[in-house]
């Protein structure tokens, strides 16, 4: 009998795949180990590591107490030491807890050191709204980190990213933030069979169009790509670009596609003012201005912290009616 | 057997303890006249009153062991073994200092040592020594991380998660509290509700001791028995130092918030002259050692101030270099202007 085909594809979610990224990290290097707040017994407060435990033991799949700044230090404490750090963070909102040992140590002590030591650590944490959680546990702070320099800011929107940007994280030399937007947990799609270890340099064009750019990451890539979507109909095509990196930027993807499209929204789930979207159209101002054919549009969170009613979460964050208002607003009047 | 828990009265050692306490203070003195005349600028906080303590504790570490410090440690880099030409390279901001000039007199830093700074963010050295801790104690090896830190850093929440953290995994973590008695210009009795300060590492099943923090017999031998007991296999343990800042908290501090006489007061029970003194009433050192000792001091930091006088400011071009690490191919002649 011939042997069953191996399948080309497997169905899984984006909750599986950063779970079988941080399994996968765990039985190549034993140095990787992870540990956070219930992330081992109860495991993890978005079910990510869950399983994980039973078969890694609960010295690698370290179970913290809410002490974040502590845990956190001392990730980058055995980081320094030489092991690999997979820092668990329930969420953005908590992860200010542990800001100063991710500022004042983390990202300084390589510079500050002269070189001579570095913190080779990963911290994951889920970020963004749209649970109905409020104003603790609900916001999009990543382009806070993003400005700090000496860390490295990923945001995994895809199946693939999920799955391949942890075990490329884990070999930076230097601390790297990966934030995962709640949303995205539950989404399901099909994963090639043997996705790995994927690049974190390089944003990805998404979709390609020649009448506009829209920009974004992270959760908001599928409100992007359904105004996309909906844009078509009206025969207005829209490049989408993933920005996947969100530090460093990677200036050239998203400049080769304005400078053909010559203009620009971006979507981003942070608060307008000083935000990442604030730093991408700066950026594209002083690098594709005379390219430019409309001023640059953004579409961002209400600046309000974020609400538990469902409507005014809604109407807080960046949605598809309003992305495509955003990008019809750079067509000019019709 | 060798036992590692006593200290080794020798007068070897007694006379190597009396020189690196000598060697902090004049090497302070030195920094305090060079600040005054600009070569050292920025924050510098002196040791002067406390020496007993980083000579007592450091020694008493293998060469392995690792060493987390804050920004008064100038006398934990010297008597770990940094070399006193980097560290004064250093106090200048020259590229040849021991963090290229790029951290100052707070941020001294050695790989060669194991020595992970001088930390300015009060308590934020305690989360990395339990890191640093946690990893060799993963590793399943031998190693101690020694944590220093002020009755200042007790009051900050990452103390308390950093203790709790250390006795939950049993981690080789020797917590050294300088007491000096003044959180900048706070009082502890104004600081804290209990001042006692060693009975909080009870309160996270942490064996501790108070010692006089002056005296650095009683320092090394307490430190001695701590260390042996960590690397047994016993956890973390917490030893406070019961000492005095006689010196302002840095360079800009007009000690509104004490008395003169205080100062007068501790300055008689100094552990430099205190050690000394009971050297000669024992027989155990004579003038002519004393003479020799400060001779040899005077002549290593007259070649430190020239060598850090000798060095060479890093290149602005280099400005933004070890912001992360380098791939291969990258370096210096990238930067290159």
């Amino acid at each position: 009998m011939p042997p069953e085909p191996i399948p080309q594809t497997l169905e899984t979610t984006y909750r599986e795949a950063v779970r079988e990224a941080i399994r996968d990290a765990m039985r190549r290097d034993p140095s990787v180990f992870l540990m956070g707040e219930d992330v081992g017994r109860y495991g993890g407060c978005y079910a990510v590591s869950k399983g994980l435990i039973a078969e890694f033991g609960p010295e690698r799949i370290r179970d913290a107490p809410l002490s974040e700044s502590g845990f956190t230090g001392a990730g980058i404490g055995a980081a320094m030491a030489g092991m690999r750090p997979i820092v668990e963070l329930m969420t953005v909102n908590f992860s200010l807890l542990a800001l100063d040992q991710i500022l004042n140590t983390a990202a300084t002590v390589r510079h500050m050191s002269g070189n001579q030591f570095g913190a080779p650590l990963v911290i994951r944490m889920a970020t963004g709204a749209g649970r109905q959680l409020a104003a603790q546990h609900s916001h999009s702070l990543e382009g806070w980190y993003a400005h700090i320099p000496g860390i490295r800011v990923l945001a995994p929107a895809t199946l693939e990213d999920a799955r391949g940007m942890l075990w490329t994280a884990l070999q930076e030399p230097d601390p790297v933030l990966i934030f995962e937007n709640v949303m995205l947990y539950n989404m399901a799609g099909q994963l090639a069979a043997g996705a790995g270890a994927v690049d974190i340099e390089r944003a990805a064009v998404r979709r390609q169009g020649r009448d506009l750019t829209l920009i974004t990451y992270g959760g908001s890539l599928w409100k992007a790509l359904d105004a996309a979507q909906a844009l078509a109909a009206d025969g207005i095509e829209a490049d989408v670009i993933d920005l996947r990196t969100l530090r460093p930027l990677d200036d050239a993807t998203i400049m080769a596609s304005v400078r053909r499209t010559r203009r620009a929204v971006i979507v981003d789930e942070g608060w307008r003012s000083g935000s990442i979207s604030a730093e991408i159209g700066m950026r594209i101002v002083e690098q594709a201005f005379w390219e430019l054919d409309a001023p640059v549009g953004r579409v961002c969170s209400a600046e309000a912290p974020i609400p538990y009613a469902r409507h005014l979460e809604m109407a807080a964050l960046p949605q598809v009616p309003a992305i495509v208002r955003a990008a019809k607003a750079t067509l000019g009047p019709t | 057997m060798l036992r590692t828990d006593k200290p080794h009265l020798t007068r070897d050692h007694l006379l190597w303890l009396l020189r690196q306490m000598v060697r902090i203070r004049r090497f302070e003195d030195k920094c305090a006249e060079l600040y005054t005349q600009e070569k050292i600028r920025g924050f510098l906080h002196l040791y002067d009153g406390e020496e007993a303590i980083a000579v007592g504790v450091i020694p008493v570490l293998e060469e392995r062991d690792r060493v987390v410090a804050t920004y008064r440690e100038h006398g934990h880099a010297l008597v770990r073994g940094v070399p006193m030409n980097a560290v004064m390279a250093e106090m200048y901001g020259k590229v040849e200092g021991c963090s290229r000039g790029r951290g100052g007199s707070m941020h001294l830093f050695d790989r060669t040592t194991n020595f992970y700074g001088g930390n300015a963010i009060v308590g934020g050295g305690l989360p990395l020594s339990v890191g640093l801790a946690l990893a060799d104690h993963m590793r399943g090896e031998p190693h101690v991380t020694a944590c220093f830190f002020g009755e200042g850093a007790v009051a900050e929440g990452e103390f308390h998660e950093s203790l709790n953290l250390a006795a939950l995994w049993r981690l080789p973590v020797l917590f050294v509290c300088e007491n000096n008695l003044y959180a900048m210009g706070t009082a502890l009795a104004l600081s804290e509700s209990e001042t006692d300060i060693q009975r909080k590492a009870a309160c996270y099943r942490i064996s501790s001791e108070a010692v006089d923090g002056m005296d650095v017999v009683a320092v090394e031998a307490a430190a001695r028995r701590a260390v042996a007991a960590i690397r047994g296999g016993g956890g973390p343990r917490f030893l406070e130092c019961r000492t005095y800042r006689l010196r302002a908290h840095s360079m800009f501090d007009a000690q509104l918030y004490r008395e003169r006489k205080e100062v007068e007061e501790w300055r008689s029970r100094e552990p430099i002259v205190r050690f000394q003194g009971w050297l000669k009433e024992n027989d155990i050192v004579h003038e002519a050692d004393l003479a020799s000792i400060e001779a040899e001091v005077a002549a290593e930091i007259a070649e430190a101030v020239a060598f850090a006088e000798a060095g060479a400011w890093e290149r602005v071009e280099e400005l933004t270099r070890f912001t992360y690490a380098e791939k291969p191919g990258e370096g210096a002649a990238h930067h290159a202007a």
